[in-house]
C-alpha cells in the first residue's frame, strides 16, 4: 500500500515538474517572441528617424519655396543664379533610368531564374548562381566607370550622337546591377514551388515550357513580384552609378542619349560637394529626398495591394 | 686640473642630454589630427600628411573628402582640426563657427590655375578674352555656335563642358568671369570628376571646357590650351604665369582653415608649420602651383602671430598679391 | 492534327529553353567583359607591396593596406549586427506576427526602406550614430549605418524563404508537442537557411561596394594605419578606388583598377564561403 502511494506521489511529482517545466518554457517563449518583435520594430524606428530628419529640413525649405513650384516647375537650377526650384527634370531623369533598367533586367532576370531552377543541372546551377551573385557584389562605382569607359564608347560606334554622359549607358549598368537580385530571388521562389505541382502537369502531357509558364510562374507569382519590386526599389535608389554615368545636367527629356540628372545623383552631388550647410541650396537635398521617399512609398503601397491578391498557399 | 676636467665632463654630459632631449621632442609628438574638406586640396594634404607621419610616427593624421561645405559643417561644430577648402569660408559658415565658439585662421597654401581647353583638332581658336568667356558662359547666354562668339569662326555648334555646379572650381570661375558666384548658363555638360571632362573634350571636336591645371597637364598631349586675355594680352597658364599672377583672372588660391582649439595642441601646430614649410615642393609634386616664396613667409608669420593672439578668428588673407588675385584677378 | 500541334508545342518548348539558356549565360559574359576590362588595366600593379603599403602621393609607393583592413572590419561588424536583426525580424513577421494592420504597416515599411537611396542612410548615420550616439567617425558607426541599409534586403529575402517552407513541416512538429520556437529553431529555420543565405550574400555584397554613405559619415580617404578596434577611424576599398580614379594621373587610374581587383577577390572569397555552406545545406534537405 505504501509503495503504491509513493508510486502515485512520485508520478504526481514528475507530472508537476512537467507542468512547471511547461510554464517555464512558455516564459522563455515570450522572451524570444518579444526580442524578435523588437528586431522587427527597428525598421519602423528607422523609417521614423528618416521621416523626422527629412521633414525637419524640408520643412525649412518649403517655407521659402512653394510646394506647387517645386513639384510642377520644369527648371531645376538651385545652385545657379537665377535660382529655380522645379523638380520635374530630376524626376524625369529618374524615370528614364528606371524604365530603361527595368526593361532590361526584368525579362532577362526572369528568364535566367527559370533556367536556373527548371533547366539547369545541379552542377551548372552551382556554378552559375554564385557567378551571378558576384555581379551583384561589384561596387556601384565600378559600374559607373564601366558605363563611362566601356559602354558609352562602344555604343558611340553605332550611335555617334551619344554624349559622354547619357541615360542609356546608365540604364544598362543599373539593369546589370539589379539582374542578379531578380535572378537569385526568383530562383529561390521557383524552387519552393512543390514538385508535385509540376509532376501533375507533366502527367497530363504538358511540355516543359507549358509547365513553367502555366504552373510554376503563376504559383510563384507573389515571390516573383516581390523580387521585381525589390529590384525596382534598388534601381530608383541607386546613387553612385548614375552619378558617374548619367551626368549632372537636369533636363526634361526622354532622349536617352543626352546627359541628364536623377534625383539621387543630385542628392549625392550636393551632400558631398562644396555647398555650405544650412543654406536653401543645401536644404534642397532634403526636399528631393522627401519626394523620392513619397514616390517609393506610393509604389510600395500599390504593389502590396497587388501582392495580397496573388499570394498562394500551397496546401 | 682635476676640477677643470670634472667641470668639462659635466658640461659635456649636460650638453649631450640637452641635445638628446631636443631631438627626442620631435619623436615625442603624439596624438590625432583630423582633417576633412575639399577633394581638390586633398592631394596636397595627403602628401603633407605622408611626409609628416614619416618624421613623427606616433601622430595619426586622417583626411576625409566630404567636400568644402561638408568640411566646414564639421569644422564649425569643432569635430575636425583642419578644413581643406577650395573656396573661402562663407558668411553663414562664419556665423555657425562663431555660434559654436570655434575660432579659425584662413591660410592659403597653393594656387590652382583654371585652364580653358578645346579639342586638339580645333584650329581656329587662338585665344579667348574674359569678355568672350563671359558671353559664352553667362546665365541666359544665347551663344550656340562658335560664330556667335566671333563672326569669323565657323558656324558649328559649341559644346560646353564644366565642373559640377556644386564645386569650388565652378564657384570661382563664375565669380571671376560672370561677376557673380554660381551665376552661369545651365545647359553645359557638368561633371564632378574632371577626368570625365577631359574625356568629353578629347572626344568632341566642337568642345570647350575648363578644369584644374593638373588635369590639363596630365593630358596635355590630348588637349589644346586656350590662352586667356585678362586685359593685358593672351596668357597661357603655366607654372610660371600662375605663380606670378600674370595668368589672370583664372589663378585661384586654395586654403586650409585651422581650428583655434585644435591649434593649442603641439602636434597640430607642428603639422601646420610643416605644411607651410613643405608646400613649395609638395604642391608641385601633386600638380598644383606653389605660392611665391614671399607669400609663404607671410603665411608662416601670420600663423605664428595668430597662435599667440587671443583673438578668435582671422579671415582676410592679408597677402597683398593673393588679395588682389581674389578680387581683381591681377 | 494532334501530331502537328505536338510538334509545334515541342518547338516552342525548345525555343524557350534556348532563350533562357542564352540569356542566363549573357550575365556571365558581361561579368567576363567587366573583369577583363578591369584586369587589363590594373593587373600589373597587383603585388605584395600594393597590399602592404599605405596610400601615398607616389603611385609606385601607394598601397591599399588601410582600405583592405577597413573593408574587412566593416563587413565583419556589419554581418554581426545585421544578420541576427534581419533574420530575427523576418522570423517574427512570418511566424509570430498576427495578421493585423500593424503587421502590414511594418511590411510596407520594410519594402519602402529597400528603396531609400544609400546616401539618405548616410545622412541618417551621421545624425544618429555619429552625433547622437557620439560614435564619431568609427568603424562601428559605419557598420551600424550599413546594417540599416542592408536590413530590408535580408528581411525580405529571409521572409520569402521562410514562406517557402511547407506548413506540413511546422504542423508535424506542433503535433508532437513542440513549442513555436522549437519548431522554428529545429525545423523551419534549417529548411529556410539556403534562401536566407542567398539574401545574406546579396545584402553583404551591397554593403561591401558602397561609397557615398560612408563618405558622409566621415569615413576617411587618407588613413595610414589599420583599425585596431571598433571605435577607430577607417577607410574602405571603394572609397580609395573612387579617390584614385578621380586623380588626373593615369597611374592612379590603373591603381584604382588594381584596387577593384582586390575588392572582387575579397567578394569572391566571401561569396564562395557562403555558397559552399548553402550547397552543403541544400544537399541535406
Amino acid at each position: 500500500m505504501k509503495s503504491n502511494q509513493t508510486k502515485i506521489e512520485s508520478k504526481l511529482a514528475s507530472e508537476a515538474k512537467v507542468f512547471r517545466g511547461g510554464r517555464a518554457k512558455s516564459w522563455r517563449e515570450e522572451v524570444i517572441k518579444t526580442t524578435l518583435f523588437f528586431c522587427a520594430l527597428i525598421s519602423v524606428l528607422t523609417t521614423f528617424s528618416i521621416v523626422f530628419i527629412l521633414a525637419q529640413e524640408a520643412g525649412g525649405f518649403f517655407q521659402d519655396v512653394s510646394v506647387f513650384d517645386f513639384i510642377f516647375g520644369t527648371h531645376w537650377t538651385p545652385l545657379l543664379e537665377p535660382r529655380s526650384f522645379g523638380v520635374l527634370p530630376l524626376v524625369c531623369g529618374t524615370i528614364l533610368i528606371v524604365v530603361g533598367a527595368a526593361s532590361l533586367a526584368l525579362p532577362i532576370g526572369l528568364a535566367t531564374s527559370i533556367y536556373l531552377s527548371e533547366y539547369a543541372s545541379i552542377r551548372i546551377r552551382s556554378l552559375l548562381k554564385p557567378l551571378l551573385e558576384v555581379l551583384a557584389g561589384i561596387p556601384t562605382i565600378v559600374y559607373g566607370y564601366f558605363a563611362l569607359t566601356f559602354i558609352t564608347p562602344l555604343f558611340r560606334t553605332f550611335f555617334p550622337k551619344i554624349q559622354i554622359f547619357n541615360a542609356f549607358s546608365a540604364s544598362i549598368v543599373v539593369g546589370i546591377m539589379i539582374l542578379p537580385m531578380i535572378a537569385s530571388l526568383c530562383d529561390n521562389t521557383f524552387r519552393a514551388v512543390p514538385d508535385s505541382l509540376r509532376q501533375g502537369a507533366y502527367a497530363v502531357g504538358a511540355t516543359q515550357y507549358e509547365v513553367t509558364t502555366g504552373v510554376v510562374i503563376p504559383s510563384a507569382l507573389s515571390g516573383v513580384m516581390s523580387a521585381f519590386v525589390l529590384a525596382l526599389s534598388r534601381a530608383i535608389g541607386e546613387t553612385m552609378a548614375v552619378t558617374l554615368a548619367a551626368g549632372a545636367t537636369p533636363k526634361m527629356t526622354m532622349d536617352p542619349f543626352v546627359s541628364i540628372q536623377t534625383m539621387t545623383a543630385y542628392i549625392v552631388q550636393v551632400s558631398l560637394g562644396d555647398t555650405p550647410a544650412g543654406t536653401i541650396a543645401y536644404q534642397t537635398i532634403f526636399a528631393v529626398s522627401a519626394l523620392l521617399f513619397i514616390i517609393t512609398l506610393c509604389m510600395n503601397i500599390v504593389s502590396h495591394r497587388l501582392l495580397h491578391r496573388f499570394r498562394e498557399v500551397y496546401e | 686640473m682635476n676640477r677643470l676636467f670634472v667641470c668639462l665632463t659635466l658640461s659635456a654630459v649636460f650638453l649631450f642630454l640637452v641635445c638628446e632631449r631636443n631631438s627626442e621632442a620631435k619623436e615625442r609628438l603624439k596624438g590625432k589630427i583630423r582633417i576633412d574638406g575639399s577633394s581638390t586640396v586633398f592631394p596636397i594634404t595627403e602628401a603633407v600628411a605622408e611626409e609628416f607621419q614619416k618624421l613623427n610616427r606616433k601622430v595619426r593624421v586622417t583626411v576625409g573628402i566630404s567636400g568644402t561645405g561638408g568640411g566646414f559643417k564639421k569644422f564649425s561644430a569643432g569635430e575636425i582640426d583642419i578644413n581643406d577648402a577650395s573656396r573661402t569660408i562663407k558668411r553663414s559658415e562664419i556665423q555657425n563657427a562663431e555660434q559654436n565658439g570655434v575660432g579659425f585662421i584662413e591660410l592659403p597654401v597653393a594656387y590652382d590655375g583654371l585652364s580653358v581647353v578645346i579639342n586638339r583638332n580645333n584650329n581656329f581658336v587662338d585665344h579667348l578674352t574674359v569678355t568672350e568667356l563671359r558671353k559664352i558662359w553667362q546665365p541666359g547666354s544665347t551663344v550656340m555656335n562658335w560664330s556667335d562668339v566671333r563672326p569669323e569662326w565657323p558656324e558649328k555648334a559649341i559644346h560646353l563642358y564644366g565642373p559640377g555646379t556644386d564645386s569650388g572650381t565652378f564657384d570661382y570661375f563664375t565669380k571671376v568671369i560672370n561677376g557673380k558666384s554660381q551665376s552661369s548658363r545651365s545647359d553645359f555638360t557638368a561633371s564632378e570628376d574632371d577626368n570625365v571632362l577631359v574625356m568629353g573634350v578629347t572626344g568632341d571636336e566642337n568642345s570647350l571646357g575648363y578644369f584644374g591645371f593638373a588635369y590639363y597637364w596630365e593630358n596635355r598631349f590630348k588637349l589644346k590650351l586656350v590662352p586667356v586675355d585678362g586685359g593685358e594680352g593672351p596668357v597661357s597658364p603655366s607654372e610660371k604665369t600662375i605663380n606670378d599672377g600674370t595668368y589672370k583672372p583664372l589663378s585661384r588660391p586654395i586654403f586650409i582653415y585651422v581650428n583655434k582649439t585644435g591649434s593649442k595642441r603641439a602636434e597640430v601646430q607642428e603639422f601646420v608649420r610643416f605644411y607651410i614649410k613643405s608646400a613649395p615642393i609638395l604642391t608641385k609634386e601633386v600638380g598644383y602651383i606653389p605660392l611665391p616664396a614671399k607669400e609663404y613667409k607671410n603665411v608662416q608669420d601670420r600663423f605664428e602671430k595668430w597662435l599667440k593672439n587671443p583673438l578668435l578668428s582671422e579671415k582676410v588673407s592679408s597677402g597683398a598679391k593673393i588679395k588682389k588675385v581674389l578680387l581683381e584677378g591681377n | 492534327m494532334t501530331t502537328q500541334n505536338l510538334t509545334r508545342r515541342h518547338r516552342v518548348a525548345n525555343l524557350f529553353h534556348g532563350f533562357c539558356f542564352t540569356v542566363a549565360w549573357t550575365g556571365v559574359v558581361i561579368l567576363g567583359i567587366l573583369l577583363f576590362h578591369v584586369t587589363g588595366e590594373g593587373l600589373h600593379w597587383l603585388d605584395l607591396q600594393f597590399l602592404n603599403d599605405f596610400p601615398s602621393r607616389f603611385p609606385e609607393k601607394a598601397g591599399i593596406r588601410s582600405a583592405l583592413f577597413g573593408t574587412l572590419w566593416l563587413i565583419s561588424l556589419t554581418a554581426t549586427i545585421s544578420i541576427p536583426l534581419g533574420v530575427g525580424a523576418a522570423i517574427y513577421l512570418e511566424e509570430y506576427a498576427p495578421k493585423n494592420s500593424f503587421t502590414r504597416f511594418i511590411d510596407l515599411n520594410i519594402s519602402n526602406l529597400a528603396g531609400v537611396p544609400s546616401i539618405v542612410y548616410g545622412m541618417l548615420g551621421l545624425v544618429i550614430f555619429v552625433r547622437l550616439f557620439d560614435l564619431d567617425r568609427s568603424v562601428l558607426a559605419g557598420s551600424m549605418t550599413m546594417s540599416l541599409l542592408i536590413l530590408p534586403i535580408i528581411i525580405i529575402a529571409s521572409r520569402e524563404s521562410l514562406r517557402g517552407v511547407p506548413s506540413t513541416l511546422r504542423q508535424a512538429a506542433f503535433a508532437l508537442g513542440a513549442t513555436r520556437w522549437q519548431t522554428i529553431y529545429s525545423h523551419v529555420l534549417p529548411a529556410a537557411l539556403p534562401g536566407i543565405l542567398t539574401g545574406f550574400i546579396l545584402a553583404l555584397s551591397r554593403a561591401i561596394g558602397e561609397t557615398a554613405p560612408l563618405i558622409m559619415i566621415g569615413a576617411l580617404t587618407y588613413v595610414a594605419f589599420i583599425p585596431e578596434g571598433p571605435m577607430d577611424e577607417f577607410t574602405t576599398l571603394p572609397i580609395q578606388i573612387f579617390n584614385w580614379a578621380s586623380r588626373p594621373q593615369k597611374d592612379f587610374h590603373e591603381l584604382a583598377a588594381a584596387g577593384i581587383l582586390v575588392l572582387l577577390i575579397v567578394l569572391l572569397f566571401m561569396n564562395s564561403f557562403a555558397v559552399y555552406i548553402r550547397h552543403w545545406l541544400e544537399r541535406k534537405i
